[in-house]
């Protein structure tokens, strides 16, 4: 199951990546520089997934004290984390020769710098609590404010500055993108949320046996 | 609650009388820190006083539940049987009072110092720090009450409220620009009413949540 | 239901990263009865009296109080206990009068005055209770803690060290009022690490050492002596 999963995974990037350089045509504006798109999106998408997959466990280890959950939410924010650093590094990196700078206070880079200190703070409260069982339960806790959080910071960010493209993908104008840009950008999607289920499955386990090694 | 820390604040005066201060040391340090001009202070005057609430509620709020360490009461709270949510209830109305008070203090302050003219616009001044301070207060005491708990609690504390309130803060500077600048609260309507979203969201997972905090 | 133990401990086990403090200890303490626990600093006496205060879960095995487990209904457990732990839980900047009300309140009971100067008297303490506990010594605090079970009168008293750093006559006075409190059908579990005056309020010791019970005894006939003894080869075997 495991195997077939990374196995998937692999297949799935690799596809991505074929797709994204070799297959998707040069993006008559921006150029080439479009491409890291193929990147960039999909880490917002697997960050979001993450937070909200943190939220379903910080509520089911609530309710049900099951450390399965409190695992889950653990591994989840962590790949989270991950994945808002790799949005950001990606954002800055295609603002250079987009704007001219690495760095903007653009909407959509500031709302998710926000997002990843915020779960930073997540991963550090559950770092500095010494009791497992109570760092479980805080960390629900923040998992929770920090989820009903999240539209907050996106409307704030939103209203506050607005440099970014519009969605393109959401709001598609009749043919506002080719088929084949689109198709480009689903592979990743699908590889970029396989890989998040490949990563939040290993670490599960992995914190599982380190839970067990301590009991 | 409200009643018992009261009490011991009055007796002791310790949150209080430091929090003053600090809110005057803060209005020195913003002006030797921005220079004497009047002109580019007044653009970055609501940052400023956000800036000032902020950072007294860190050092008020972060204070919630000291008093509580005092010979281990907080353990005593834990074993009161029943619901822990009024417990926070009782916390926030009483944090939300001391912010008032430290926020009333730091307007006059601001006032004198940079010659503002608040008459005109205090009550709509005061809905829009009304609603922020809510917002503060209602994560303040929750965020307060774990971090009491855990070694490097002064660090914790601001590391993670600050990220948390971004939203309130983007918020609330925007707003308190348009009313310093005489606009009319519906200018900024959009702003209230994510301010009193975050308040009614905030406080309503406090409630639900406190009790797994308080929890041995 | 009168066969059952008020209080049963079963296979319990604590750790604290990596370091077991209670490792499958069993103890059953049933109403009327008083329990001391003696074990050297460090041994788990007070991680055992939190856990069955709901302060703690254990990490393995089971606690019940009057048959509600200290993990799943911790609410019930609280209602039936009271613990005097090492720190008096009190505002030091309260009267003694403001501190019981406050205790009183949160507990949900709604004392009269009448009712409150009884529990100052109970533990002489109504003449202090307009004066602020910073001014109280260690013997009067405990008895302020003790005030609020008079409230509240749980069926099991939990006592982390009574004694401790209580003068002859704090002492005789607290002996005294456990064993009205035993009389009247309630459990006791205290712990120490010496062999003082808890021994003689005591029906059984329990000797802790290595994470469990070494010895459980009725104390009997047992001299001071013989409990020393006993001590030192249970709990010197187990390190």
């Amino acid at each position: 199951m495991r195997r077939l999963l990374g196995g998937a995974t692999l297949a799935g990037l690799v596809a991505g990546l074929v797709m994204a350089f070799g297959i998707a045509p040069r993006e008559a504006t921006q150029g080439n520089v479009q491409r890291i798109m193929y990147l960039h999106v999909p880490s917002v998408w697997v960050a979001y997934l993450a937070f909200g997959v943190v939220l379903v466990a910080s509520v089911v280890y609530l309710v049900r004290r099951d450390d399965r959950a409190d695992r889950l939410a653990h591994a989840s924010a962590e790949v989270g984390v991950l994945f808002t650093g790799l949005t950001i590094a990606t954002g800055s990196i295609w603002g250079k020769p987009t704007w001219g700078t690495w760095w903007t206070w653009d909407a959509r880079l500031t709302s998710v710098s926000i997002l990843f200190v915020m779960y930073l703070g997540y991963l550090l409260l559950r770092g500095m609590v010494e009791d497992r069982e109570r760092g479980a339960r805080f960390a629900a806790v923040l998992g929770i404010v920090a989820a009903f959080n999240i539209p907050l910071v996106h409307f704030s960010v939103i209203w506050w500055r607005t440099l970014h493209q519009p969605p393109s993908l959401m709001k598609p104008g009749p043919g506002a993108m080719p088929g084949i840009i689109v198709a480009a950008l689903l592979v990743n999607f699908a590889a970029f949320t396989l890989l998040y289920v490949y990563f939040v499955t290993r670490r599960t386990v992995v914190l599982g046996l380190e839970a067990e090694a301590e009991a | 609650m409200v009643w018992k820390d009261f009490l011991v604040e009055r007796r002791s005066k310790e949150t209080l009388n430091s929090l003053f201060f600090f809110a005057l040391l803060l209005l020195f340090v913003f002006q030797f820190a921005l220079g004497p001009d009047r002109e580019r202070l007044a653009g970055t005057l609501p940052g400023l006083l956000w800036l000032g609430f902020m950072l007294s509620g860190l050092l008020g709020l972060g204070r919630t539940f000291v008093v509580e360490r005092e010979n281990d009461c907080w353990e005593g709270l834990l074993l009161a049987p029943g619901d822990k949510s009024a417990i926070y209830v009782g916390k926030l109305a009483g944090n939300l009072l001391l912010m008032v008070v430290i926020e009333t203090v730091l307007l006059v302050l601001f006032g004198f110092f940079f010659n503002l003219d608040l008459a005109g616009i205090l009550p709509a001044l005061a809905v829009v720090i009304a609603l922020g301070t809510v917002a503060l207060a209602a994560v303040g005491t929750l965020f307060a009450a774990m971090t009491a708990q855990v070694r490097a609690r002064e660090l914790l504390f601001p590391v993670l409220l600050l990220p948390v309130q971004a939203p309130v803060l983007l918020a609330t500077v925007k707003a308190t620009e348009a009313v310093l600048l005489g606009e009319p609260l519906g200018s900024v309507a959009h702003w209230l009413k994510l301010l009193a979203a975050a308040d009614v969201v905030y406080v309503a997972v406090g409630v639900l949540t406190f009790d797994f905090v308080l929890e041995a | 239901m009168v066969s059952e133990p008020l209080i049963r401990v079963t296979g319990l086990r604590k750790t604290f990263g990596n370091h077991r403090v209670l490792d499958g200890l069993d103890l059953d303490v049933r109403a009327g009865e008083a329990v001391a626990v003696l074990g050297a600093n460090g041994a788990g006496k007070t991680t055992l009296l939190k856990v069955l205060a709901t302060l703690t879960r254990p990490t393995r095995g089971t606690a019940t109080v009057a048959g509600h487990d200290c993990a799943k209904d911790p609410e019930l457990v609280r209602r039936e206990i009271g613990l005097v732990a090492h720190s008096p839980y009190v505002y030091e900047d309260l009267t003694a009068a403001e501190n019981l009300t406050f205790w009183a309140t949160l507990a949900g009971l709604r004392p009269s005055a009448a009712e409150r100067t009884g529990a100052l008297a109970t533990v002489e303490l109504e003449r202090a209770a307009g004066e602020r506990v910073r001014t109280f010594s260690a013997g009067m605090k405990r008895r302020l803690s003790l005030a609020r079970f008079v409230l509240a009168r749980p069926r099991v008293l939990l006592l982390d060290e009574p004694f401790t750093g209580l003068d002859q006559r704090a002492k005789k006075w607290l002996e005294e009022h456990l064993a009205s409190f035993k009389a009247g059908g309630g459990a006791i579990v205290m712990t120490s690490h010496s062999f003082g005056r808890e021994l003689a309020v005591a029906d059984r010791i329990a000797i802790l050492a290595g994470g469990a019970i070494a010895l459980d005894t009725p104390r009997g006939a047992l001299s001071a002596a013989d409990v020393h003894r006993l001590y030192a080869l249970h709990a010197e075997d187990a390190s």
